[in-house]
C-alpha cells in the first residue's frame, strides 16, 4: 500500500510516531537512543525518509546536542522534533526553554520511565510536574498532549506540529511507556509534501534563512534581551501566547460523566484502566465517571470544576506519587475531596487494584 | 617613480583609543588626542602627521572598531 | 598636496565593511574580536554570500555579534553552537553556516558538539576565538588559559595539578577525519590579519563545496582580562599565547 493514502498497520506506539513524522512533511528529526523509545529512531532510519520527502535524520551525540539541533532547525522555519525517555527529556530542559523563549515551533515526544535518577526503563507518569510546570528555566509553558492509544501517538504528531506552529511554541507529546511499546492497530495520516523554501519565507517571516537581503532585512534569533523593559515585554508576549493557548486549545474526553456520583481523573495509558475500573464499579451500581486529560497543558480545568463539584469525591490515577492530582484539587477548589492512587516503579496497577483504592478513599460508596 | 601619497578618515565616535593602529602605522601618521575625548569619553585616534601616510591601510586592518577609511593617491612624476 | 586632494582623486583602499553595522561594538578597547569580525563581514561580502549566510553566535563575549554583522543569525545556548549549525546546514545545504566561538563556549562546555560536529564532517565553518580566558563573565579561567597565567578564578597562575593542562583543541579537532581544515592564525599585525582573512576564506569556501568542517583558531587578547593595556596585551600575546599555541595550519587536506 502506498504512503499516499491513509493505511491501517499494527505497530508499536514509538513505530507509529516515526511513520507520523515522516508523513506529517517534518524537515527533520534529532534523537538519541534511551529505553523505552528508541523504536522512534530506528524506525524513521528505516524507513530512509531522505530518499522519500527528503527530511533529515540524524543520531546525535547526546540528548543536549539533539535539542539544540531542534532549536537550529526550528529557528530556520523547518518543522523539527526529537524524542527521549525522561532521563533524557532532564537533559534537553536547557533547549527546550530556549526554544520556548524563542517562540519556536517545534514538537518534542517524552516516552517517561520510571524515576528520579536512572530509575527504571519500565512506564511511568513522574515527569508530569517537569513537563505542565515548566522543567527548564524561567517562565515557559509547553502545549502537552498525553496520548492513551497507539492511534493518538500517531494523530498527536501532527497535532503537535500544528500547534507549535500557530502558536509558534514547543508543543510535547507526553506518552507513557505502555503507550510508546504496545502494539495496536493504528491509521497511518496521507503523505504530506514538506514545506518549499517558498512557503516557509511566506508562512514564517520571522524564519532564519539566511536571506537577509532578499528579504531587505536580517532575522536575528535570540533568546537574550539585556533592557529589563524589553525583556519585561517578551514575557508579556510570551504570557499572552499562553492565554489564547488556554482559551483555545483544551482537550480532553469524558466518560459516563452525566450521572456521575463520583469522578476519576487520569491521562494516559492509565486512563483505559481506569475504564475498565469504572465499568467493574458501574456493574456493582457506583456511579462513576472518568475525564481523560488529552491536553495536559492548558489542563482542562472547567469541565473537571464542573463535573467534579457536582460528585461526593474525586480520585486521580497516576504512573507517580500524586502530581496532576494537584491540578485536579485547585480545578475543585478543595469543594469535594480528590484522593490519589498511583503506582510507582514501573508498575502498573491493574483494574481490580483502581477498584480497591476507590473504595477505600470512598468507603461509602459501598 | 610613482609616489604615493595617502590619507585617512577616523570615525572619532567609533574609536575606543585603543591605540593598535598608533603601533600599526609604519609612517608614524597616527597618535591618540592626549586631552580631547569622543563622546564615550574616549582619547580617539587622528592623523598627527598626516602628510607622512601613505594610504597602506595598516591602521584598518587592525582597528577592532572599523574606524578608518584609508585613501590612496599614487602620483605619476613628470 | 592637500589632504582634501589625495581623498578627492584618490581610491578607498580600507572602510568599515559594508556589512558591520553601525552599532557601536560592546567590546572593549582593542579587543581582537571587532578585527575577526571585519574579516568575516569582508569575506561573506566578497564572497556574494551576503544573502546566504546564517551565523550561529555563541555564549560569551561574543554573545552580540548578530548586533554587528549584518546577516542572519541564530543565537546559540553556551556550548551548543555546533548543534545549532548542524541542523542549519543540513536542512538548508545550499547556505553559508559558520559558528563564531570564544574558547570557553567552543573548548570547555561546548566541547562534546564541537567535536562532534567536526567528526561528522559538518558542512561548516568554525571561527574559533582564543584567548585563554573567559571575557564576558569577567576573566576566569579557560581550559585553554596558560600554565601559570592568573585569571580570577585562578588568582596565583594556572597550576597543571589543581586544573590540568592547557587545551590546545585545534590540534584535536584536526586529528578527526571530519575536518578538512583547521589552522591557527592572529590578527594583532597587517600580515596577520591578511593570513586570517585569507583563512577564513577558505573555510567559507570549504563550507559551501561541502568539504568537511573547517576551523579557523585566532588566537587572541583579552586586554581586560589579561589587565594589560592593548598594546602590552599583543606583546604578551606574541611572547606566551603564541609558544602553545603556534600560528600556521594544523591541517589542510584542500588543495
Amino acid at each position: 500500500m502506498s504512503d499516499r493514502e491513509e493505511e491501517v498497520r499494527l505497530m508499536k506506539g514509538n513505530e507509529a510516531i516515526a511513520h507520523a513524522i515522516i508523513r506529517y512533511g517534518a524537515d527533520g528529526y534529532f534523537g538519541y537512543p534511551i529505553t523505552p523509545q528508541s523504536e522512534v529512531l530506528e524506525t524513521l532510519e528505516e524507513q530512509m525518509p531522505w530518499d522519500t520527502t527528503g527530511m533529515v535524520v540524524l543520531q546525535a551525540e547526546s540528548e543536549l546536542a539533539a535539542i539544540n539541533m531542534v532549536y537550529g532547525g526550528a529557528s530556520t522555519g523547518k518543522a523539527v522534533c526529537t524524542s527521549s525517555s525522561s532521563p533524557g527529556i532532564s537533559l534537553k530542559q536547557e533547549g527546550i526553554s530556549y526554544i520556548a523563549a524563542g517562540e519556536l515551533p517545534a514538537l518534542i515526544i517524552n516516552v517517561m520511565r520510571g524515576g528520579p535518577g536512572l530509575g527504571t526503563i519500565q512506564p511511568s507518569q513522574g515527569d508530569y510536574f517537569q513537563t505542565v510546570k515548566g522543567g527548564g528555566h524561567g517562565d515557559y509553558r509547553l502545549i502537552v498532549l498525553a496520548p492513551a492509544t497507539v492511534q493518538e501517538m500517531a494523530d498527536f504528531v501532527g497535532l503537535g506540529f500544528d500547534l507549535a506552529f500557530k502558536y509558534r511554541t514547543p508543543a510535547m507529546i507526553l506518552a507513557d511507556g505502555v503507550v510508546g511499546q504496545m502494539m495496536e492497530k493504528v491509521q497511518l495520516p496521507v503523505q504530506r509534501p514538506r514545506r518549499t523554501d517558498a512557503q516557509i519565507a511566506e508562512q514564517c517571516p520571522w524564519a532564519i534563512t539566511g536571506r537577509a537581503e532578499s528579504r531587505g532585512h536580517r532575522n536575528v534569533e535570540t533568546t537574550l534581551e539585556m533592557e529589563p523593559n524589553k525583556m519585561e515585554l517578551n514575557n508579556h508576549r510570551f504570557q499572552e501566547t499562553y492565554r489564547r493557548i488556554q482559551e483555545n486549545e483544551v482537550r480532553y474526553e469524558e466518560y459516563y460523566t452525566e450521572d456521575a456520583d463520583y469522578l476519576m481523573v487520569a491521562f494516559g495509558s492509565v486512563a483505559r484502566i481506569c475504564l475498565k475500573g469504572i465499568e467493574l464499579l458501574r456493574e456493582k451500581g457506583i456511579k462513576v465517571g472518568l475525564i481523560r486529560p488529552i491536553t495536559l497543558w492548558p489542563f482542562p480545568e472547567k469541565i473537571i470544576r464542573e463535573v467534579g463539584q457536582k460528585t461526593k469525591g474525586v480520585l486521580t490515577v497516576e504512573l507517580n506519587a500524586g502530581q496532576m492530582v494537584e491540578d485536579v484539587r485547585l480545578a475543585v477548589e478543595c469543594k469535594v475531596p480528590v484522593a490519589h492512587f498511583g503506582r510507582m516503579g514501573g508498575i502498573v496497577p491493574n483494574p481490580n487494584e483502581i477498584v480497591d483504592a476507590f473504595y477505600k478513599e470512598f468507603p461509602e460508596a459501598k | 617613480m610613482a609616489k604615493i601619497q595617502g590619507a585617512v578618515d577616523i570615525d572619532r565616535e567609533r574609536c575606543k583609543g585603543c591605540g593598535l593602529c598608533v603601533v600599526a602605522c609604519p609612517c608614524d601618521v597616527l597618535q591618540l588626542q592626549p586631552k580631547e575625548v569622543n563622546d564615550r569619553g574616549y582619547h580617539f585616534a587622528y592623523d598627527a602627521n598626516p602628510d607622512a601616510c601613505i594610504g597602506c591601510g595598516s591602521c584598518a586592518s587592525v582597528c577592532p572598531d572599523s574606524c578608518f577609511t584609508v585613501y590612496r593617491l599614487v602620483l605619476k612624476e613628470a | 598636496m592637500t589632504k582634501e586632494e589625495i581623498k578627492k582623486n584618490g581610491t578607498v583602499v580600507a572602510a568599515k565593511p559594508r556589512l558591520i553595522t553601525d552599532n557601536q561594538m560592546h567590546y572593549c578597547p582593542g579587543c581582537s574580536h571587532g578585527v575577526v569580525h571585519s574579516i568575516v563581514a569582508e569575506v561573506l561580502d566578497e564572497m556574494g554570500l551576503a544573502d546566504n549566510a546564517i551565523g550561529v553566535a555563541p555564549v560569551g563575549c561574543a554573545v552580540f555579534a548578530y548586533n554587528y554583522i549584518d546577516v542572519d543569525w541564530i543565537e546559540a545556548a553556551h556550548g551548543r553552537a555546533p548543534a545549532v549549525a548542524t541542523a542549519a546546514k543540513r536542512l538548508n545545504p545550499d547556505r553559508m553556516v559558520f559558528t563564531y566561538q570564544g574558547d570557553g563556549d567552543l573548548s570547555a562546555i561546548g566541547t562534546a558538539e564541537t567535536i562532534h560536529a567536526a567528526n561528522r564532517g559538518e558542512n561548516i565553518a568554525i571561527i574559533f576565538i582564543n584567548n585563554g580566558i573567559y571575557g564576558m563573565t569577567g576573566g576566569q579561567m579557560a581550559p585553554t588559559t596558560l600554565e601559570g597565567m592568573k585569571t580570577a578564578t585562578c588568582p596565583y597562575g594556572r597550576r597543571v595539578d589543581l586544573n590540568g593542562y592547557p587545551l590546545k583543541i585545534g590540534d584535536l579537532l584536526a586529528q578527526l577525519d571530519g575536518t578538512c581544515y583547521v589552522t591557527r592564525q592572529s590578527v594583532h599585525t597587517t600580515a596577520a590579519t591578511r593570513k586570517t582573512k585569507k583563512a577564513i576564506r577558505q573555510a567559507f569556501e570549504n563550507a559551501m563545496a561541502g568539504r568537511g568542517t573547517s576551523v579557523v583558531e585566532v588566537v587572541s587578547t583579552c586586554n581586560s582580562g589579561w589587565k594589560m593595556s592593548p598594546v602590552k596585551a599583543n606583546e604578551w600575546m606574541e611572547e606566551h599565547m603564541m609558544a602553545k599555541y603556534p600560528l600556521g595550519d594544523i591541517k589542510n587536506t584542500v588543495k
